[in-house]
C-alpha cells in the first residue's frame, strides 16, 4: 500500500520516532513485569547463599541467558530512549533524532549480543 | 498524567541516568559463566556503598515505574484514571517492598 493510500491518522506510525516512542513503552512495560521476579530471586539471599546458588546454577541454561541478554537490550534500549526525551523536553531541538534513535536502537542490540558473548 | 506525576516521573528518569549506567557496567563486570553467590554476597555484603546504591535505585525505580504503568494503563486499556492509579499504587509499593527486601538479602552482613 503506498504513503497516500494510508489513512492519515495512521501515517505517523510509519516514522521511525514513532516507532522509538512505541519501543520505549513497551520496554518500559516488560522490565516493570520483569522487576518483581528479579526482587524475589535477589531475595533468595536472605535464607543463605545455598538458595541463591540454586537459582545462579538454574540461570545457567542457554535459554534463561537468551532472555537475559534480552533484558540487558530493553534496559539500554530504555535508558537510551528515555535520556533522548529528557534532552529533547530540557534542552533547544537539534535534528537528526531519527538518526540519533537508530542509533540508540543499535548500542542497545551491540549491547544484548555482548552480554551473550559474554555469558556463553 | 498530571503535572506532578509528570515531574516524579521525570526527575527519577534523571536519578536513575548514572544508576542504570553503573548497573550495566555491574551486570557486565560481574556476570560470568559459574558466577556463585559467594562471589555475589563477597562483593556487596556490609558495604554502604552498594546499599546506597541499590537503596536509592529501587526508591527510583518503584515509583517511575507505577507512574508509566498507570499511564499505560489509563491509554491503553479501558481502565479509569481513578482505577489506574489504585492499581499503579499497589504496584509501586510492592515494587519498593520486594526491592527493599532484595537489597536487605545482598548488603546486610
Amino acid at each position: 500500500m503506498s504513503a497516500a493510500h494510508v489513512p492519515y491518522q495512521l501515517r505517523h506510525r510509519g516514522s521511525p520516532l514513532w516507532l522509538a516512542a512505541l519501543v520505549h513503552r513497551l520496554s518500559g512495560v516488560l522490565l516493570a513485569i520483569f522487576l518483581p521476579l528479579h526482587f524475589l530471586a535477589l531475595g533468595l539471599a536472605i535464607d543463605g547463599e545455598a538458595k541463591l546458588d540454586g537459582f545462579l546454577r538454574w540461570s545457567e541454561q542457554p535459554l534463561v541467558k537468551l532472555a537475559e541478554g534480552g533484558l540487558v537490550f530493553l534496559l539500554t534500549v530504555h535508558l537510551l530512549g528515555g535520556l533522548r526525551i529528557l534532552v529533547i523536553e530540557n534542552f533547544p531541538w537539534t535534528g537528526g533524532q531519527k538518526q540519533l534513535a537508530t542509533l540508540a536502537a543499535a548500542v542497545s542490540l551491540l549491547a544484548g549480543l555482548a552480554f551473550l558473548a559474554r555469558v556463553f | 498524567m498530571n503535572v506532578q506525576l509528570y515531574i516524579w516521573q521525570r526527575a527519577t528518569a534523571v536519578v536513575m541516568v548514572p544508576l542504570v549506567l553503573g548497573h550495566i557496567v555491574v551486570i557486565f563486570y560481574a556476570t560470568r559463566a559459574g558466577m556463585s553467590a559467594a562471589d555475589i554476597l563477597s562483593r556487596t555484603r556490609g558495604s554502604i556503598v552498594w546499599a546506597a546504591f541499590y537503596g536509592i535505585f529501587v526508591a527510583a525505580v518503584a515509583i517511575h515505574a507505577a507512574i508509566g504503568i498507570r499511564n499505560v494503563l489509563h491509554e491503553w486499556l479501558p481502565l479509569g484514571e481513578r482505577r489506574a492509579g489504585r492499581f499503579a499504587l499497589v504496584f509501586g509499593l510492592l515494587l519498593a517492598a520486594l526491592g527493599a527486601r532484595a537489597v536487605a538479602a545482598v548488603v546486610l552482613p
